[in-house]
């Protein structure tokens, strides 16, 4: 459903102590309130990932109020950003990842947006995705569903999708992923209360996501992989990724085998793993 | 026909064979969904000559000549 | 604990697979992928690209008129911010300078502060901000939007698309021209931005030479020099054309020291093989003209402008304060020019600017104040200014100032916009390049190549100019 576009709000609810957050709003119509810089006592960890130059800075932007650079192509965001907003009762820490076109990670940039979702645990990873290119960012999607199953599929651009004579069945796709599908054109912030909405339920397990199976085609592969699950799952019985760590660790990905041997993945297996600051754990504040 | 995508002309269709490249490089053409089987069209060359863009899976994407190279593919029934 | 570790599982498991497992791993993920696309997805149309999207890059990326356009767009976007920032910049002048300034003064008569309070503060800190504003809000705010509209219609991809054919001449990564973008806004970001070139060679390049995209803090000084000495060269009518090719040129410059210095490094010491590149172009978007005023007025002016005013005021106090302070009969800023005056004097510059450049170290943002500051106090006194004080003037007397105060000449005015161009990075580069690089070989590189490529190509031109007897 359409939604008309948001005039500027003028109101400033965010505590006096911010000076950074100038566009602090209460959006009566959606009950967002973005917080600006602000992500003090956060009740959940959102995750914005997805391939580049498909919004995801600019849907960060229309929920913290802050300003991420955007701009029309790819590879703007090399450093996660943080942001805050509230929604209902709750609040939010939103962390902006840059964009990748898979996790096999081979930059730095790549490698911040998998070492957070990975290690980092969000509650919930909103991925963007750009409705025209739906294949390629399907791809992306497919991996980040083996690391977690916390996901809401942001299908956004579709106004351009419209333009250039797209249409995509998100109750079609919803199903196909086990996850939900809000469709979107975040810079005229349409979709952006189902958005709040949805990430809401997945925070709160309202809706239960089951991310679809993925299979690799071969037998042997299929077979290799299970067996190093079950060796995992024994050693961490708290890993809820084991089949995607053990993949990884077949094809060798020296990131993985360092989480191994230096006990980062030992970490994350422990049941109240500390969810450390992302711009302490990449040892750099963004700019 | 079979040859390597350096070779295809402006507007031309072709589809991926094989990627006759190793390493990090084979690795960032598959993200980008340049597999065997794919189907890839020269989309424009740049003013200099090289790279040239292709039109894979709906996207734009530029590759340098040396690159277009390690890749074979069949051009024909596109 | 006698089982294998996890990793030796993971390499005894490898080592039953077949050779192309991984292939087969990727392949069934983009199978799969395919398939959801295919039967989610109704296509309406006949598909493929869109028209429009197709006849743009026709023009923009065409072996002739790619070119033409791209030199084009950019010079009408200086045209724009220097002929459009004229009148605005008179105007803030006569108010905060001249107007503002005299208020200021008239305010505290009464208060009886003691001299050097009034003068520190309202000659030094208000004056030099004062001026900062006068001089670099205007043309920012034409520059930034304009810039940031082309941005997020999708033409820099192409930009790069064009140009990519010299940067791998040159050894460099595809990637360079993207980070070399980010570098016109701010130097810190560009450097920042090379994290997307993954190979540490090329990346090292692309960092050395992010330096000669000039960036926010130092448009204001050539589009100041390229008015008042260049543009006045013309008949009125064409001054502004004329400011504008000079600005684009020196920009056009930068681009070729760029590969330049990319071709040296990727043949001495940074030696090896350009790696993959993979440039997507993206989709041409219309952009939301309003919105994208107004954050980019938000966003970027207002930010530089910031910057450039907390740094103008401790610079004014600073200035003032070796401008008054003596010591052997002579100010402190008197005895740092005469000593710097020899080694200006060879470079086609003057003492003046070398110390206005170290004390902008921090920021390139109050180069053009402190300069008129520092030639006005030590100048001969044609305006009757009390030392340390910035007179109270316009663009327009600028050019007077410099002339007849400085000494200056054509060969200061061009020499000193080329050293704009080739000199070291402020001091937040520096420290943002230590920190992406953590090497201090490549910190003290970043740094110093390029002044002393700025000593060489200014020491160079002034040389011929005045054998050739124009100077
Ligand atoms: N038409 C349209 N354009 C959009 C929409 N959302 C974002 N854009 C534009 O798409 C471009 C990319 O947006 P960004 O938010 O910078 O994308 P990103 O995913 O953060 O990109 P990276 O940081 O490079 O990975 C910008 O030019 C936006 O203005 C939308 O819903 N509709
Ligand atoms: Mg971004």
């Amino acid at each position: 459903m359409p939604h008309t576009e948001l005039p500027t709000p003028s109101v400033n609810p965010a505590p006096p102590t911010d000076p950074v957050c100038g566009t602090c709003a209460l959006n009566h119509a959606s009950q967002l309130l973005s917080l600006g810089v602000d992500v003090s006592g956060h009740d959940h960890v959102v995750a914005l990932a997805g391939n580049p130059n498909t919004g995801k800075s600019t849907v960060f932007n229309a929920l913290t109020g802050l300003r991420q650079h955007v701009g029309n192509w790819p590879g703007k965001t090399v450093i996660g950003a943080e942001g805050g907003f509230g929604y209902r009762d709750r609040r939010y820490k939103l962390v902006d990842l840059p964009g990748t076109y898979s996790l096999l990670s081979t930059s730095e940039d790549e490698d911040v947006a998998r070492d957070f979702l990975v290690f980092g645990r969000p509650d919930v990873t909103v991925v963007v995705v750009d409705a025209t290119r739906l294949q390629r960012n399907l791809n992306l999607v497919l991996q980040i569903l083996q690391i977690t199953d916390r996901v809401v599929l942001a299908l956004n651009l579709v106004d351009e999708a419209r333009r250039h004579g797209l249409s995509v069945d998100e109750r079609h796709l919803a199903r196909e992923l086990g996850v939900p599908v809000v469709p979107m054109a975040a810079r005229s912030r349409q979709g952006v209360p189902d958005l709040l909405e949805t990430v809401e339920r997945v925070a709160l397990g309202t809706i239960a996501t089951r991310a679809r199976p993925v299979h690799h085609g071969d037998v042997r592969t299929e077979r290799a992989v299970s067996e190093l699950a079950h060796r995992i799952q024994r050693e961490y019985p708290e890993l809820t990724n084991t089949r995607w760590i053990a993949l990884r660790l077949l094809e060798g990905d020296p990131g993985i085998e360092r989480a191994v041997t230096d006990g980062t993945l030992g970490r994350l297996a422990a049941p109240a793993a500390s969810t450390e600051s992302f711009t302490d754990r990449s040892g750099k504040t963004h700019s | 026909m079979t040859t390597t995508l350096d070779r295809l002309r402006n507007g031309q269709t072709a589809t991926v064979t094989a990627l006759d490249v190793d390493g990090a490089e084979r690795r960032r053409l598959m993200d980008l969904g340049v597999l065997p089987g794919t189907p890839i069209r020269v989309d424009r060359v740049s003013p200099l000559g090289d790279p040239t863009a292709y039109l894979v899976r709906g996207s734009v994407i530029a590759l340098r000549r040396h690159q277009a190279r390690g890749i074979h593919i069949t051009v024909g029934q596109g | 604990m006698n089982q294998p570790s996890i990793i030796d599982e993971a390499t005894r498991l490898r080592g039953q697979l077949p050779d192309g497992f991984r292939d087969g791993i990727v392949e069934s993920l983009h199978n799969d992928a395919a398939r959801i696309a295919e039967t989610s997805v109704t296509e309406h149309g006949e598909g493929g690209r869109p028209t429009l999207d197709r006849l743009l890059d026709g023009a923009l990326t065409h072996r002739v008129w790619g070119f033409a356009v791209m030199g084009l767009l950019f010079f009408a976007v200086f045209w724009f911010t220097i002929s459009g920032a004229a009148g605005p910049s008179g105007l803030l002048s006569r108010l905060l300078v001249d107007y503002g300034h005299g208020q200021l003064h008239a305010l505290v008569a009464p208060l009886h502060a003691p001299q050097w309070v009034t003068g520190l503060l309202l000659d030094g800190v208000y004056l030099s901000t004062a001026w900062v504003v006068a001089v670099m809000l205007p043309p920012m705010a034409i520059f930034f939007p304009l810039f940031t509209l082309l941005e997020d219609f999708g033409y820099l991809p192409r930009v790069a698309f064009n140009l990519d054919r010299l940067f791998a001449k040159a050894g460099a990564h595809g990637k360079q021209s993207l980070s070399m973008m980010m570098g016109y806004g701010c130097n810190a970001a560009g450097v920042t931005a090379t994290r997307i070139i993954d190979s540490r060679r090329e990346r090292l390049i692309a960092i050395v030479t992010n330096n000669f995209s000039i960036c926010n803090g130092r448009w204001p000084t050539l589009i100041l020099m390229g008015t008042i000495f260049i543009g006045a060269l013309a008949p009125p009518a064409l001054a502004g054309v004329v400011a504008a090719a000079s600005v684009v040129t020196v920009a056009f410059l930068g681009v070729l020291v760029t590969l330049l210095v990319s071709w040296g490094l990727s043949r001495t010491v940074l030696r090896g093989h350009s790696s993959t590149y993979s440039l997507e172009l993206p989709p041409y978007r219309p952009p939301k003209v309003w919105r994208t005023l107004y954050t980019s007025l938000i966003d970027r002016t207002l930010k530089v402008l910031r910057r450039a005013v907390v740094m103008a005021a401790p610079a004014g106090a600073l200035v003032w304060t070796i401008s008054n302070v003596t010591v052997a009969d002579a100010s402190i800023a008197a005895h740092l020019v005469n000593a710097l005056d020899p080694l200006g004097w060879l470079l086609g510059l003057n003492g003046v600017i070398l110390l206005a450049y170290l004390v902008a170290i921090p920021a390139n943002e109050i180069i053009i104040p402190t300069i008129l500051m520092l030639t006005l106090t030590l100048g001969p006194n044609l305006f009757g200014a009390q030392q340390g004080v910035m007179l109270e003037l316009g663009t327009a007397q600028t050019h007077t100032v410099l002339v007849q105060a400085g000494g200056w000449t054509l060969l200061t005015a061009v020499n000193l916009m080329l050293f704009s161009l080739l000199h070291n990075p402020c001091s937040t580069t520096i420290l943002t390049i230590w920190s992406e690089t953590r090497s201090l070989k490549w910190t003290a590189v970043a740094t110093l190549l390029p002044i002393a490529l700025g000593f060489l190509v200014t020491g160079t031109t002034a040389t011929v100019a005045r054998l050739a007897g124009w100077a």
